[in-house]
């Protein structure tokens, strides 16, 4: 797609939507292309090319609200889709709160969202940096004995924004990572362990550190029981961080506080965390993946402080919220592609990085436990209620020390005391593609429920 | 209306064999969807959405070379042959001529989706919102969501394989949230089949007093116990369990890569002789059901555990073709912008001997998981974990108090062989499984079992 193309097209289909009886419209339209390879034992398994591009409309009828998305741009598709729109508008009922975004200010600057490095590698060049990812785990210890899949994709995207309001805007990005689960066996007993690495180009990816952190982890697992059920200090890793804050970032959501669905509902400006954790919502910082010039709505992204001082400072909004809240957007509308509307969710969560390294919180904490990775996510964690149930893999801290690996076991409580039972937070940060895209570090908490055997 | 032409196809097998390749495939697309919200009892973002496009792979040796387009236009069809074909040098392979087999019989649909007015539509979630909200003065918020998917597929290969299936689906789902005295619980529930309109026929605002019953049970509730202790798993959506447990360790894609806890053990004992449990993509109007499976085999249902052996695993046509056997089915993708590969379709517990309050009645003390909200599993490990969306104690073979924030959790294998009993009741739920990003709807179904055994992960040591 030629520059301005996009636009132009979302141009086009406001205009379609409004000639279909709206009385304003949005269009938001996506194109890209992607690679992704995927490598087994030292071969190829499958290699993906694609390229794609569609469009959203979001249509207003007074105060009523509907979306119609379609991958069909020529002048009939946008037609028919502004005429989905609009018919859509008319099922919704009336919410005052409803209506286009308004021009807001100009778009944020952020250098370098989209690196050449992706169209510039070759396709050969990207296999054999995903077969050094493999090689790296099993060359790391003996007893990784295999890699599932190294996974690679990249991808180069534009997206653009038209509104009837005269919103207007187009920005590109390309994204590259890689990903992989290591298999370590002893015995009979196998064990599992993640890297990954994500950037702006293939040439930013360190494959020897991506394929080592998943050997290490595989193997460093092996031999683990079940620990006691119990409760005891914490130190969650960086990925385990990560899944938290974007826990916590959903529930600062606006949307869900003003519907009375978070634990941070009529919280403002109180005391909700310990003072050792600081947060804030950063769409502009070059380095997060969430970055962009404006959000889904073409608000400008910023960066908004959410928890400091031990305080609640702020709810992320998008037009709607703001509205409805008589506050500002914070740029929070978010897209998960032009086949969805934009709703209001975390851009980069970054966690502000403490003084003490990991040794330094394992040997604050003393004894307890050193959670890598929890499961079940989606099924154990209540954003409505703030409690949680998960599952989770470690290593037990001992004498201040890593010590035996343990797996099989939970962890539980509610957010807002886990929050409150922050006592640091690590001075190793970096990006973590789970829970969002976070600028994540290890946190240490004071107690926390185990449940084992 | 056929998506694309015979010939087309057969036309594009060949440019994609043009320059060698084992075998080749077209897989196309048209998809339509509708789906609406109500909230604080307002009808919320009506949205619509229409796609079609086609997936292309030529297989060579090990290795799959894939390529989606939008649109079935024949020329971008052809342009993304081509561009698979570019990567290959050797001699082009002959597709054998497409032949259509007598078509498989598809779920009926008396009353299609998208002939019914949306109005109509918003009144089943303003029906379900009033009914949540009379459910009882505890009840707070209310929130349901209506969905409704059709999926034309038609797959071409250079097999000579020419097939097609037309599926359509409808979901309701109900949220309720429950207030007293400063503690907040949450119910949910759905309705949801492979079938049309008609599904809604009846009352199906029930499932909103189901949701509502829910979370205002759980306001009087406790929260749970940690400990190992036996579990009773409710029927219907307790089948996640068996889905997690088993089912994604017999997919043949982790088996193959030594990646699940069920490898080799093929004819094994790996249950007691009272469990038998089926992967059935034919299951009438189930969630997970289809006329054939997203390469053209037809669904099938296929015996993974009989009297506690292990009897198969389950195969889309790459895995089958790699371990000699044929695909039993369950080739699924998520879109014509995903590959295939071995899932899931309807996955349950058969129905045992045993009543289900008897199941419980033997038990001292122990847990009741009555509905769960999901369910992880890691098939390399075994290890899984599930969150309890409604469960109580048992105590002296009597179900007494709610529990709250519990998770269950253990091992694959050890739990399986801890099955002791299976009831005589059976229900099927909906779900949607996630998996290597791709998102497919599946059946879970089972009646009561019982687990002696497994970790319960909850707050009070």
């Amino acid at each position: 797609v030629s520059p301005g193309g996009l636009e132009d097209l979302a141009r086009r289909a406001a205009e379609a939507a409004t000639s279909a009886g709206a009385g304003e419209a949005e269009a938001w339209c996506e194109g890209g292309r992607s690679r992704e390879v995927r490598v087994h034992g030292g071969e190829v398994e499958s290699l993906t090319e694609a390229s794609g591009r569609g469009i959203g409309i979001r249509a207003w009828i007074g105060t009523r609200s509907g979306y119609a998305y379609g991958t069909d741009l020529s002048d009939a598709g946008l037609d028919e889709l502004a005429e989905a729109a609009a018919g859509a508008a008319r099922v919704a009922d009336e919410d005052e709160s409803a209506a286009a975004p308004e021009p807001s200010g100009s778009a944020a600057e952020i250098p370098a969202l989209h690196d050449q490095g992706v169209a510039s590698t070759e396709t050969a060049e990207v296999i054999e940096l995903a077969k050094r990812v493999e090689r790296a785990a099993l060359d790391r210890d003996q007893r990784v004995t295999a890699v599932e899949e190294v996974v690679y994709v990249d991808e180069e995207s534009s997206a653009a924004i038209a509104t009837s309001r005269g919103v207007s805007g187009e920005f590109a990005a390309s994204i590259s990572y890689a990903f992989l689960q290591a298999m370590a066996t002893q015995d009979s007993e196998v064990q599992t362990g993640l890297g990954f690495g994500v950037a702006r180009s293939p040439r930013d990816l360190d494959p020897d550190r991506i394929g080592a952190e998943a050997g290490d982890e595989s193997s460093s697992m092996l031999g683990a029981t079940k620990p006691e059920s119990r409760s005891c200090p914490v130190v969650l890793s960086d990925r385990v961080a990560a899944s938290f804050a974007g826990f916590v970032g959903g529930a600062l959501s606006a949307d869900d506080v003003q519907r009375g669905r978070s634990p941070f509902a009529d919280r403002l400006g109180d005391e909700v965390a310990s003072a050792e954790l600081r947060l804030a919502d950063d769409g502009t910082d070059p380095g997060g993946l969430a970055s962009a010039p404006f959000d889904g709505e073409g608000t400008p992204r910023g960066r908004t402080p959410l928890l400091g001082d031990g305080r609640l400072l702020a709810y992320l909004h998008d037009s709607y919220t703001a509205r409805r809240g008589g506050a500002r957007s914070t740029g929070n509308a978010a897209r998960a592609s032009y086949r969805s509307p934009p709703s209001v969710s975390p851009s980069n969560l970054m966690i502000e990085p403490g003084d003490l390294d990991l040794a330094g919180l394992l040997e604050r904490a003393g004894e307890g436990v050193y959670i890598t990775e929890v499961a079940g996510l989606h099924s154990g964690v209540n954003p409505v209620t703030g409690r949680y149930s998960v599952g989770a893999t470690g290593r037990a801290i001992r004498g201040g020390r890593l010590a035996e690996p343990l797996r099989e076991f939970t962890i539980a409580g509610d957010l807002l005391s886990t929050l409150a039972g922050v006592q640091a937070v690590g001075s190793e940060a970096r990006w973590v593609p789970f829970g969002g895209s976070v600028h994540s570090a290890p946190i240490l908490v004071g107690e926390m429920a185990i449940g084992g055997s | 209306v056929d998506l694309v032409d015979r010939d087309v196809a057969a036309g594009v097998l060949q440019r994609a064999l043009s320059r060698g390749g084992d075998f080749a495939e077209l897989f196309c697309e048209a998809r339509h969807g509708f789906g609406l919200s109500i909230d604080e009892s307002r009808v919320e973002m009506p949205q619509s959405g229409s796609e079609r496009g086609a997936g292309i792979r030529v297989i060579d040796g090990e290795v799959t070379r894939f390529a989606h387009v939008d649109g079935l236009a024949e020329e971008d069809l052809l342009r993304a042959a081509d561009g698979l074909a570019s990567a290959l040098s050797g001699e082009a392979a002959e597709p054998v001529e497409l032949r259509a087999t007598a078509p498989p019989e598809l779920q009926e649909i008396e009353v299609e989706p998208e002939s019914v007015p949306a109005e109509r539509k918003a009144e089943v979630l303003r029906e379900l919102d009033e009914r949540a909200r009379s459910a009882g003065s505890e009840v707070a918020q209310a929130s349901a969501s209506y969905s409704e998917g059709r999926r034309r597929v038609a797959v071409f290969n250079s097999d000579g394989l020419q097939a097609s299936d037309d599926r359509t689906r409808v979901r309701l789902g109900v949220q309720v949230v429950a207030r007293r005295d400063g503690a907040v619980e949450t119910g949910f529930e759905t309705l949801g089949e492979h079938r049309g309109f008609e599904l809604l026929e009846g009352d199906p605002a029930r499932i909103a007093d189901q949701a509502a019953r829910k979370a205002i049970t759980l306001l009087g509730a406790d929260p749970a116990p940690a400990g190992e202790m036996t579990v009773v798993v409710g029927k219907g959506f307790g089948g996640v369990l068996f889905h997690e447990m088993t089912g994604h360790g017999l997919e043949a894609d982790a088996v193959q890569k030594g990646a699940s806890v069920y490898a080799k053990r093929m004819g094994e004992k790996v249950a007691e002789p009272l469990l038998n449990a089926y992967d059935d993509g034919t299951m009438a109007h189930e969630w997970g059901t289809g006329a054939i499976d997203d390469e053209g085999t037809p669904s099938q249902k296929t015996a993974v555990i009989q009297d506690g052996r292990l009897t198969s695993y389950l195969y889309d046509g790459l895995r089958a073709r790699r371990d000699a056997t044929e695909s039993t089915g369950n080739g699924r993708r998520a879109s014509f912008r995903d590959l295939p590969i071995p899932r899931m379709t309807n996955t349950y517990i058969e129905p045992g001997d045993a009543d289900p309050e008897e199941i419980i009645a033997e038990v001292d003390r122990g847990f009741y998981a009555v509905s769960f909200g999901g369910g992880q599993v890691e098939p390399a490990t075994g290890d899984f974990v599930f969150g309890v969306s409604e469960g109580y104690l048992i105590e002296g073979g009597r179900v007494t108090s709610p529990c709250r924030g519990a998770t269950l959790i253990g091992n694959c294998l050890q739990a399986l062989a801890r099955i002791d009993a299976v009831g005589s009741d059976f229900q099927m739920k909906t779900g949607f499984c996630g998996k290597a990003g791709q998102t497919a709807p599946v059946g879970t179904g089972q009646g009561h079992v019982r687990i002696r055994g497994m970790t319960v992960g909850g707050t009070v040591t």
